[in-house]
Parts: structure tokens; C-alpha cells; sequence
């Protein structure tokens, strides 16, 4: 199958300043619809790299949709069109023959363009630092069954852990938010009891170090969990909105 | 030569004898103490946020941009640990026993004894620290039978398992970082180890933004940089994962232990076309319900619904009627190859064969099949385009997991002093098979609770030595060593791209080191390698510089340390005249097609040392068993 990819490509060495960058059209005429979308991309670059010009820069890894790598803003949605799935989960077969395809990086001024499609998400473990975690060394545990927890209770937790960290939730957001990643990691521990000691002040720190990192507010439009590719509930953001309330109490 | 510093006293008392007896260092002397750790998985993360907790002052490099993208991240079965909670018979012992039979008596017993003597403690320390496992309704916590055991002692988070326990211990990792315990260093990669006066002192990496090279020094230094199923360049490995780190360190003298043993996996999903970056594995688990099949007429192109029933052959449970579809991995790897070769195979490319729910559905209905395997059934929809519930699924192995690795002793030390091994990258527990639910377990136990007990002995000794050794000349030597190969690699006026090197090294390994084995394979393999080698120092084709972030750069050196370890591994399967575990040599077998164990000759570890290019030195450790008594394993 034949499509038409704009790209946009960005230079490492002005990756400062995000003006400099430009869309570049390639044509790709001998794609097969069960190649990966990132597979297509890999082609291309093959292409590129034969014909003495630089490939095109992006983040991958694990290819099955865990590792939170991958991360491309397709035709104007992070991640492409398909529901609950990450970049690197595409397949052409979900493009028609001759169809034109936009790719750009995360656009976040929290996340600066590195080069071409690969943005600096580090600030994402500054969050996690701030408060994303329950503070207990090694070796003082107790028995693992001493504590029942209700099986509902580990299972909501369970849902909002399995945030990958890839940052669409930003992306998507107008204001450039954070609040999707922080509501998953703050409800997943809130709705823990290992993790209540810390609970009053996680909320308050960690939604400040998304504040000073240079996210924006979050107002309600829930493109977050639209675009969400592990489908993290909004209702996360409900709890970490009243968590943060309790801190100040 | 080697010695594996095992405690002289029974096998039941060696750890905790163990601990009782090793050196200590106090709190104010640990934080004059610098330790450097190479990858950030469930090992690497573990090690550096325990060590950090201790006292130690820590350094933490990935390549990838974030500590939590390692690729334990991905694995989804779960995490075996000795507790009984389901009251079925477990102990310490037959979790132990069921490791070294697993392995096929390939493994070292002392380690074995730890890892399941730990196992239970793994899991108490991540529900502290707020791992959302599996549950009932009572609030217990949950267990599954995995791989064929006949107790329940795995412990899951959904299919996701490898994802919360790592971010368990990448939470742990971050905490430390904002205590000022760990610098964290991610983009990064290590392309060298620095020694003075023979011992690990630092490394050499590279920032991968910048392209800048960098040296750094430390007391000891851990490699906790997982398995190298890339070597194979299709696997269920992340696109990142790498040797370079061991390798280097191999090729300054620390022994690679056992690089043959190879899991690979019966059920993934089959290539679809020359394209293909990567494979995905679908769990085990469907072969619970599953019936895997072939049609019995060769050349049958008809659609599989087009085949009916007296026409299909049921290999498996024909050939294995006791376990049926549930036979060992290897073994029902092995038999998907044969009847493949044998031309039976399914679909375009002809390397597959069905996994067929239609008797499941219809016993169970819809309902239950899709709480079971909804999400797998999904994501096999997803990649495929077809639908299992209507469709039998395509199956084929592909490479999942290295049992090989760095050569290390009983405190994770290789022979090279100061320089430890962690996790999937040294060798120890796993033999010439892998347990399912073993690798998370052997992960964190390496690194939440094995090093932080075992480096002190070595560190103790160290209190005095000067952290200002970076200018030491050995750096210096090191860092010219790096530029060199990368100006090397960089001026080659090439025209082909890393990749189709990549591809064609994965082509060989998997023709003759992979699900069988036999000596003129293996020699040819070894030929067609050496050729590769010098083909690729020749004409590999890389574009842009040194001196900036370069994707194809840094997999360029991956890809010209996978050509020699590539090598090493026909050379270790060659020496290996047996058939074991997954190490399968056509020449060794018994009368009925099953693998032939030679327990006198080779009942030993091949810790191979590096010599020169091509050219390798074999140091066995020989393996005694005090507890487990040798037996062969049947499944007819």
C-alpha cells in the first residue's frame, strides 16, 4: 500500500527553541497493511539512511504497548485513532491506500522537542520523586497476607498503577496538564492502605512539582482519558482533586 | 581457578551462615562508599534503591529516557515465592527442587537454596511498598498454578506483573533520588569498564543526547543489564535491549558463563513478513485451553474452519498424551519446529501452527474465554488483523530469555573483583531452563536482598581508597579505547545499514543455535559468523557523527558486540555434547526423540574466558548435588 507521511523533523542542536523545526513529506509506495506503525517508520529510515540523510528520531522500546516509550501525535490525537493503544500498537491495515498521515512530537513546553520526534519527559520522574512512592526501606516488611485488603479496593488500585508514563495524557491537554499522570499515581497509593501514612502531604507534592515543571491547570475537558492509551479513569483526577484538599486540612 | 565462595555448611545453612559471618561497614563509612549500577530494571532498580537505603552513594545509568522503561517492565505471568499460602504442600525445598529439575541439574545448588529461601520476603517487601497484586474476595492475597507445578505459589498483578513490580521498585529508585542517595544518569550507555590495579573502579559512557563521552568512578561497579535475546534480532525482547554492557566486561576478563542456554518460547505471534522488528508473546496460559494443531495432508491450503476434524493432526496430544498441550516449553517448542520443517506449517509464511479455541468455547461458552483471555485475545486481534474466537490462532516460539550470562560466585561477584552481576545478565539460578515466574523472582532477590548483604565483604576493604581517581591514567586509556571504536565504526564508508546486519546474524543464530543444535550446524554457524564480522567492519553504512544524539551509532556497537557474542554462544552449544533443558543437540537423544542428559561429562557450568578474536578458553565449574538427586524428565 501507498501513504504520504509529513514528519516533522527538528534539529538536535537548535532543539532549544521549537519554532525551528518543519514538517518534511516522504512518499512511501511498498507498505505492507500488516506492518507496525513504527515498522513503516523503521523503513523509512532504512530508506533515509541508504540514501545519506539523516533517519528520523524517535523514542521506542518494548513495541508491545508497556514501556511507555513511544509516543507520536498522529493526524492532530497522541497515539493515532485506535482506543486504548500506544504508537507502537498501530497497524497500516488501519489506513486506507493513498492516505495522507501527520506525525509530530508531544507539543508541551514541559516536554522539550530533543530531536525530531523525541521529546525530554524527565519531568515526569521529578513528579514521582516528589511524593510517588511509599517510603519503606527494604527488609521491614511484615507478612504480605498480615493486612487483607478488599479485592474491589486492590483492583481499582490496580487500575489506576497501570499508567504508563507516556505522557499522552499531556499532549492531549490544551493546557498541557499533568493532572491524568499525577490522579493515576496518587489514587493508586490513596486507595492503599501501605500507602495512607504519606497520604496528606503525596497529593500536595507532587501536584506542586507538576506546577513548578511547567504543566498547566487542568480545567475539565477530559481529552486526558480520551486519548489515554491504558484507559486511566477520570474519576482518578475526582480523588487526587480531594486529596489535594485534605493535604491543606 | 573459579571459585564460587559457597559456605562449607549445609546447604539449608549457607545463607544464613552467610550473613552471619561477612564483614560489615558502618553508616558513616558507606557514605565515603561509591557504587556504580548499569541498568535499571527489576535488578538494577532494586539494587540501587536497597544500596542507597543502606548508605551507600549510588549512580544509576540507562539508555532509555526514564528508569521505569526497562524492559522487566513488559513481563506479564508473575512471581513465584515459597509461601503455602494455599496451603498445598509448598516449602523452601520444593520450590528449590523444582528450580533444579527446571533447569534440567544445570544450575548451581547453593543459589537455587537462596533464591528460594528469599522468594517469600520479595513478596512482603512489594505489597509494602504498595504493589496492587491479585486478590480475593477476602482480601488474600491471590495465587496461580504457572508452567506446569503442581502447587499454587505464583503471584500476579493481571497480566501485567513485571509492569508493577518494577514500578515498585523504580518508585524506590526515585525516592532516593530526591534524598540526594542516587544520581541518576538515563540516555545514557556504558561502553566500558575502567579497571585499576585489576579491579572494577568505573566505567565510560556515553550521554546519549549529546554523544559526549563521560568517566566515572566508584568503589564497585553492578551490571544489571538483562539478557541478550537480540543476539537472535527477532525476540520478545525491547528494541534496546543489549550485551554491550556484559561483553565489555567479558572482554576485559570476567567469564561468560553458560552463553548457549536460550529459552524459547512456544507461543508467540509468527512473523509476518522480512519487516518484522520484534515478536510478542502471548502467555502460556493459552495453552490451557487451547489445542494446538496442524493439518494432517501436506500442502492443505484450505482455511483452518475448512479442515475437519479427522483431518487435523493434534501433535501434542498425540505425541504427549499425559501432559498433551501442556508439555515444557522446549518441548513444545521443539515440536512446532518439526512439524514445520516436516512442511505441515500454517499461514502465509508457513512457520506456524494453530492454537485452536473452538472445543473450549463450546464446553465453557464465550463468557468465561474472555475473562480468561480477553486482553491476550484483544492484543492478538490487534497485531494479526484475525479473530480468535472465530479463527484459531497462529503460534510459533520465538526467543524469550537467556539463561547464560556473566559467570558469578555465590555473592554475585565476577571474576573480575569490584565488578558484580545481577538478574537476567549472570548466569546462576536458572541452569539450562527457566522456571515460568522465575525471572521476576531471581530479579529482585539479586537486588533487594542478595547484594546489599554480599558487597560489604568486598567494600569493607575499600574504606580507605580514594574516591578521586579520575584521573587516574586507566581512565584515560579506557575512554581513548571508546572514542577509537566509535571513530572507527563511524568513518566505515559503508553501504549497508546496521539493521540488515542485525537481521542477517538473527538469520544464522536461529538456523543453528537455536530450538536444535548439532556440530556441523554449528560449525558452519561459526564460519558464516566470522565472515559477518569482517563484512560488517567493512562496509556497515552509518550516518551523522559521534558528537551528537545518533540511534544508529549506539546500535551499531550493539549490533558489532552481538556478531562476537553470537560466536561465543555456537562455540559454548558445540562444546556442549549433550542434549539439556533447552540446549537441544540432534546428536544426543534419546530413542524416543527426548533430550539425553550426560551427567558425568558435563554436569558442569562452561565459564568460558576470552582470549583473543575467535578464540576462547573453557574453565567448568563442576556441579555437585548435595540435596537434588539427578533424574531424566518424561513427559509421554
Amino acid at each position: 500500500m501507498k501513504l504520504t507521511l509529513r514528519i516533522w523533523r527538528q534539529s538536535a542542536v537548535q532543539a532549544k527553541d521549537q519554532r525551528v523545526g518543519k514538517f518534511v513529506t516522504y512518499s512511501l509506495n511498498d507498505l505492507s497493511p500488516d506492518m507496525s506503525f513504527l515498522e513503516m517508520i523503521d523503513h523509512l529510515n532504512q530508506s533515509l539512511i541508504l540514501a545519506g540523510e539523516e533517519p528520523v528520531a524517535f523514542d521506542h522500546d518494548c513495541r508491545e504497548g508497556i514501556c511507555g516509550s513511544c509516543a507520536m501525535y498522529i493526524n492532530g490525537r497522541p497515539h493515532g485513532a485506535d482506543q486504548g493503544s500506544t504508537t507502537c500498537q498501530l497497524y497500516l491495515r488501519s489506513y486506507r491506500n493513498g492516505d495522507t498521515i501527520t506525525i509530530e512530537p508531544w507539543r508541551s513546553n514541559a516536554f522539550p522537542v530533543i530531536k525530531d520526534l523525541m521529546v525530554d519527559r524527565s519531568a515526569f520522574d521529578r513528579i514521582i520523586q516528589a511524593g510517588g512512592y511509599v517510603s519503606v526501606n527494604t527488609g521491614n516488611a511484615v507478612d504480605a497476607n498480615s493486612m487483607p485488603i478488599a479485592k474491589q479496593q486492590a483492583d481499582a488500585a490496580f487500575a489506576a498503577a497501570m499508567c504508563i508514563g507516556c505522557g499522552a495524557c499531556v499532549a492531549a491537554c490544551k493546557n498541557s496538564s499533568a493532572m491524568l499522570f499525577v490522579a493515576a499515581k496518587v489514587s493508586h497509593l490513596a486507595l492503599l492502605p501501605q500507602g495512607q501514612p504519606e497520604r496528606q502531604q503525596r497529593a500536595v507534592k507532587m501536584v506542586m512539582q507538576m506546577d513548578k515543571e511547567g504543566f498547566g491547570s487542568c480545567s475539565n475537558t477530559a481529552s486526558c482519558a480520551a486519548v489515554c492509551p491504558k484507559e486511566i479513569s477520570l474519576s482518578t483526577i475526582s480523588q487526587l482533586n480531594h486529596e489535594y484538599l485534605q493535604g491543606f486540612k | 581457578m573459579l571459585n564460587s565462595k559457597i559456605p562449607a555448611v549445609p546447604l539449608a545453612e549457607q545463607w544464613h551462615t552467610y550473613q552471619e559471618t561477612t564483614r560489615l561497614i558502618s553508616p558513616a563509612n558507606k557514605r565515603r562508599l561509591e557504587i556504580i549500577v548499569i541498568g535499571t530494571g527489576l535488578a538494577g532498580a532494586s539494587a540501587a534503591a536497597t544500596l542507597a537505603e543502606q548508605g551507600y552513594q549510588i549512580k544509576a545509568f540507562c539508555f532509555q529516557d526514564s528508569p521505569r522503561r526497562a524492559h522487566s517492565i513488559a513481563a506479564q505471568g508473575g512471581i513465584n515465592a515459597a509461601k503455602n499460602y494455599q496451603n498445598d504442600g509448598d516449602s523452601i525445598q520444593r520450590l528449590f527442587f523444582d528450580t533444579i529439575k527446571g533447569g534440567d541439574y544445570r544450575s548451581r545448588e547453593a543459589n537455587v537454596y537462596r533464591l528460594a529461601t528469599i522468594s517469600s520476603k520479595i513478596i512482603d517487601h512489594c505489597v509494602a511498598q504498595g504493589v496492587p497484586f491479585a486478590r480475593e474476595y477476602g482480601g488474600m492475597l491471590s495465587n496461580r498454578s504457572f508452567g506446569g507445578t503442581q502447587v499454587q505459589r505464583t503471584f500476579y498483578a493481571a497480566g501485567q506483573t513485571g509492569q508493577q513490580l518494577l514500578l515498585g521498585a523504580y518508585q524506590a529508585l526515585e525516592r532516593q533520588v530526591a534524598l540526594g542517595k542516587i544520581t541518576m544518569y538515563p540516555r545514557h550507555e556504558m561502553l566500558e569498564i575502567v579497571q585499576v590495579d585489576g579491579e572494577a573502579r568505573g566505567i565510560i559512557a556515553r550521554n546519549l543526547v549529546t554523544g559526549e563521552l563521560e568517566r566515572h568512578a566508584a568503589h564497585a561497579v553492578l551490571l544489571c543489564s538483562g539478557g541478550y535475546s537480540n543476539v537472535f534480532y527477532l525476540s520478545t525482547n525491547a528494541m534496546g535491549s543489549n550485551v554491550s554492557a556484559t561483553w565489555k566486561a567479558h572482554k576485559q576478563g570476567a567469564l561468560f558463563a553458560n552463553p548457549c542456554f536460550t529459552q524459547i518460547h512456544p507461543t508467540c505471534i509468527p512473523v509476518a513478513g522480512e519487516y518484522q522488528s520484534k515478536l510478542t508473546l502471548m502467555s502460556e496460559s493459552l495453552r490451557n485451553d487451547g489445542r494446538v494443531w496442524v493439518p494432517k495432508a501436506l500442502g492443505d491450503s484450505r482455511p483452518a474452519n475448512g479442515i475437519p476434524e479427522a483431518e487435523r493432526d493434534y501433535f501434542l496430544e498425540r505425541r504427549y498424551p499425559a501432559y498433551g498441550n501442556l508439555v515444557p516449553r522446549d518441548i513444545a517448542s521443539r515440536a512446532v519446529k518439526e512439524v514445520c520443517d516436516a512442511g505441515y506449517g500454517v499461514g502465509s509464511s508457513q512457520r506456524a501452527v494453530y492454537l485452536d479455541y473452538a472445543d473450549a468455547l463450546q464446553k465453557h461458552g464465550r463468557e468465561v474465554l474472555a475473562n480468561k483471555y480477553g486482553n491476550l485475545f484483544a492484543m492478538y486481534t490487534q497485531i494479526t488483523g484475525e479473530d480468535p474466537y472465530t479463527v484459531p490462532m497462529r503460534i510459533y516460539p520465538a526467543v524469550h530469555y537467556t539463561m547464560g550470562g556473566l559467570w558469578v560466585d555465590y555473592e554475585l561477584m565476577t571474576t573480575i573483583p569490584g565488578l558484580y552481576c545481577l538478574g537476567e545478565a549472570n548466569f546462576s539460578e536458572h541452569g539450562a531452563n527457566r522456571l515460568g515466574a522465575s525471572a521476576l523472582m531471581q530479579g529482585l532477590a539479586d537486588g533487594y536482598f542478595v547484594i546489599p548483604a554480599t558487597i560489604s565483604n568486598y567494600l569493607s576493604k575499600h574504606i580507605g581508597s580514594s574516591q578521586a581517581i579520575i584521573d587516574h591514567p586507566a581512565f584515560a586509556q579506557a575512554e581513548t579505547v571508546v572514542k577509537d571504536r566509535l571513530d572507527q565504526l563511524i568513518q566505515i564508508p559503508g553501504s549497508q545499514t546496521v539493521t540488515s546486519f542485525h537481521q542477517r546474524l538473527g538469520k544464522i543464530m536461529w538456523a543453528h543455535c537455536g530450538i536444535v543444535r548439532n556440530a556441523d550446524g554449528l560449525k558452519t554457524a561459526i564460519q558464516q559468523l566470522q565472515d559477518l564480522q569482517a563484512e560488517f567492519w567493512q562496509d556497515v553504512k552509518i550516518p551523522g557523527t559521534v558528537q551528537s544524539l545518533n540511534p544508529e551509532l549506539d546500535n551499531a556497537q550493539r549490533v558489532a558486540d552481538f556478531l562476537e557474542l553470537g560466536e561465543l554462544m555456537c562455540v559454548d552449544a558445540l562444546h556442549r555434547q549433550e542434549s539439556c533443558g533447552c540446549h537441544f543437540r540432534t546428536e544426543f537423544q534419546t530413542d524416543q526423540g527426548e533430550a539425553q542428559r550426560r551427567d558425568a561429562e558435563y554436569a558442569h557450568v562452561a565459564a568460558w574466558e576470552y582470549q583473543q578474536d575467535h578464540q576462547w578458553q573453557c574453565h567448568p565449574e563442576a556441579l555437585t548435588f548435595e540435596l537434588a538427586k539427578f533424574s531424566q524428565r518424561s513427559y509421554k
